[in-house]
Order: C-alpha cells, then structure tokens, then sequence
C-alpha cells in the first residue's frame, strides 16, 4: 500500500510526463491557449490512460514477454513476441480510443460534447505510448502498480496542460518581444515550471 | 547536408519545385519550431550529440519511408480507417529500426529507451502523412518526409551541441574545454544536462530564428 502511494506521487511530481519526460508535448503546447479546453483535455488523456496502460500491461505480461505465452501450452514456452510490441501497443491504443469514443458518445452525451475532437486525437498522443512503453520498460509486476502509476502520469500531465493554459492567459497581456511571443514564450515558461518542478526531486516518501 | 543537395542537383528528378520541399524544413517551414511538431521525443534525447544524431537518422528514415509508402497507398485506403493504416505502417517501420540500433549500436539503443518506440506517435509522422501524403505522389512525398526528417534532426543537433557542450564540456563524446580552464575555476552548468534547458534551448533558438525571419513572428 505504500509502496502504491509512494509510486502515486512520484508519477504525479516527480517522473511528470511534460517536465521529466517531455511526453505528449505536441497537443501540451498546441491546446494550451485556454484552460477551459486544456482541463477537458486533461480529462480525457487522465480518462484513456487508465484504460490502455493497464490493457496493454496484461497483452504485454500473457503474450509478447518472452516466455510469456506457456499458459497457452509448454510447446510456446520459449517464444519471444516482444519485438511486435510497438505494433501491438498501438493498435490497443487505437482500438480503446476508439471504443471509448463510441461509449461515451452513448452514455454520456454531456461528456462527449465537452471532450469533443480531443478524444480521436488521443490516439497519438506520445503520453498514452510512452505510458505504455515505461510500464514494459521498469518491469512492473502487478496491475495495480500499473493502473496507480497511470494514474498519477494523468493527472501530471493534467496539472501541467492546466496551469500553463492558465499562464498564457494571463500573459496575452504582458508586453513579450515580438519574435519571443506565441511558441517561444511557452517554451520558456515550461522550461521555467519544469525547474520549478524539480524541487521535487529531494522528497523521499 | 548541403552536399547531398548540390550533388543530387544535377539530377533531373529534383526539379525545382521538389528541391523547395528539400530546403523548406530547415527554416520557413522546420517542423519543431515553426509547425510545432514532434517535439515531445525532440527534447529528451539531446543531452549528448550521439543519441540525438541517431535519433536524427531514425526518425528521417522513418518520414521518409512512411510518406513513400502511404502516398503509394493513398488511393487505396478508406479514408475512415486511414489513421490505424498509418500507424500500422509507421510501427512496422520503427520496429526494423529499432531491431536495427539493437544490433549494432546496443549502448545509445539503451539511451533512447523508450523514445525510438515513440517515434510511432511522434506527430512529424502523421502530420507529414496527413498534410502531404495523402495528398501528393510517392516521389515528392518522399522528399517532403526526408527534408522533414532533416530539419527535425537540425535542431536536435543543435540542442544537443549546446547542452553537451556547456553540460559536460564535450562535444560528440570528446573533451573540448581544456583542463587548464577547469582548474582555473570553471565549472560544467550541471543544469544544461537536466530536462528544463532542453525547454530553454527550444525557446531560445525560436526566438533567434524569429527575430532573423520576422514573418514568422506571432501576433
């Protein structure tokens, strides 16, 4: 249970998708104009991670680790599939986003038009991969694990795409060197945050 | 790079309008810092040269091949499913790379981690494959893909030369900054070498780049 917690926050501050790893830059920057649509987005990369990682991490565990496939029978004991699972990993993905879509668009009307183009655009998200590919990379061994440090990368990633929408609001009103303003201004804010963010690093839990 | 560009020159293949999807990328039209585009695995692999030129390599070949493939395709996809189609071909292409850095370079294969595999996601790929080549012959999407790839890899050089060098004082793996500098009180900013000055380094060089360029300036 601790060890849940502890995995909890270091996804959230410490091994934060944007600051640490740079993951999901591209829509971070481009839908971060606002903070109504970067929260909705925030929402739905949060929503879509909790189901992928922990799909991909059984694919991953029951087919393609080496070995992975002796439930099956003995005779595939030895098989080794991991080299597909770049393939794999991202038709999941697709495959999810998709159904995701097509749920909420049933269920919930209200959350579907509040998500609206983000949902479809999930799909390449370099956060929801790059999930996926740390989760096979440190070897977590149980889905709890997973779904935990999902989690917490969704809400990092939240927090991030929130509080720099918040400060580009803001800052349309400050007086930037005009070839500084728009992209470049971004960039230094988040470089800035990110340093902010790195205080973080001496906690120990 | 300019080599490559003189001596294919000569060929009648590179008219001129071909040539202009080669040079574009490199500065009205370079895909990190002007259409924004895959910077998510642009910022973590520049610590050193080595990484970020192989990181370089792999994502040109990758453009390339992937805007060769689908432009060959365009008439045949639904255009429903064409996402799925390109993400299967372009995760095909990366898993021949990433076979590929296994074999012979394990050690910067180890560095990029899990940055090769994101390559599937980086979105130079799909926005290259949905803006161009979907739309335009094999022959100058492959161009439009290898400039792409090219200019991407530009300023990944450059990021990366600043950081190692004012990082650890070397450039491409090599000691530059001499003993006698250390010894008389300089040290490495330890700060370079952590994620924030990649940040940085990117708003900095926007900002040179605009400042030269003014049409690319924001209101």
């Amino acid at each position: 249970m601790e060890n849940l917690f502890n995995l909890f926050v270091r996804s959230i501050f410490i091994d934060n998708m944007i600051f640490a790893y740079f993951l999901g830059m591209c829509s971070y920057l481009a839908v971060s104009k606002t903070v109504k649509t970067s929260v909705g987005l925030g929402i739905a990369v949060t929503f879509v991670l909790l189901v992928t990682a922990p799909v991909n991490w059984l694919v991953d565990t029951y087919l393609l680790k080496p070995g992975a496939l002796a439930w099956l029978s003995a005779d595939l004991a030895d098989l080794d599939l991991s080299y597909l699972s770049f393939m794999i990993f991202i038709a999941v993905i697709a495959a999810i986003v998709q159904l995701v879509e097509m749920v909420v668009e049933k269920f919930s009307p209200s959350l579907y038009n509040a998500l609206g183009i983000f949902l479809p655009l999930i799909a390449v998200n370099c956060a929801i991969l790059g999930v996926a590919l740390f989760v096979q990379e440190r070897d977590y061994h149980s889905i709890a694990e997973v779904t935990v440090y999902a989690g917490g990368s969704g809400i990092g990633w939240f927090l991030a795409i929130a509080s720099l929408a918040a400060i580009r609001e803001k800052i349309t009103y400050s007086n930037i060197p005009k070839p500084l303003r728009g992209l470049g201004i971004s960039f230094i804010i988040t470089g800035l945050m990110a340093i902010a963010f790195m205080s973080f690093m001496g906690i120990k839990i | 790079m300019s080599d490559i560009s003189k001596t294919k020159e000569r060929e009648p293949m590179f008219s001129a309008k071909v040539l202009k999807l080669l040079k574009n990328p490199f500065n009205l039209e370079n895909p990190i810092t002007v259409q924004v585009l895959g910077i998510c695995s642009a910022l973590a692999v520049t610590v050193q040269m080595k990484p970020a030129i192989v990181m370089a390599l792999s994502v040109t070949i990758v453009t390339a091949f992937s805007n060769l493939i689908i432009s060959s395709l365009r008439d045949t996809i639904p255009s429903r499913i064409r996402i799925i189609v390109q993400l299967v071909v372009v995760a095909a292409l990366v898993i021949i790379v990433d076979q590929v850095l296994k074999a012979y370079v394990y050690d910067v294969s180890k560095k990029l981690s899990v940055f090769v595999g994101l390559i599937i996601t980086n979105c130079i790929l799909m926005g290259r494959l949905e803006a161009y080549a979907m739309a335009n012959k094999p022959w100058p999407s492959f161009v439009d893909g290898f400039g792409n790839g090219l200019g991407y890899g530009l300023i990944l050089v450059i990021v990366a030369f600043f950081r190692e060098l004012l990082g650890s004082g070397k450039i491409y793996g090599f000691r530059v900054i001499p003993q006698a500098v250390y010894d008389s009180g300089y040290m490495d900013n330890g700060l370079m070498i952590l994620p924030p000055m990649a940040l940085i380094t990117i708003g900095v060089i926007i900002w040179v780049q605009r400042a030269r360029t003014p049409e690319l300036q924001e209101k």
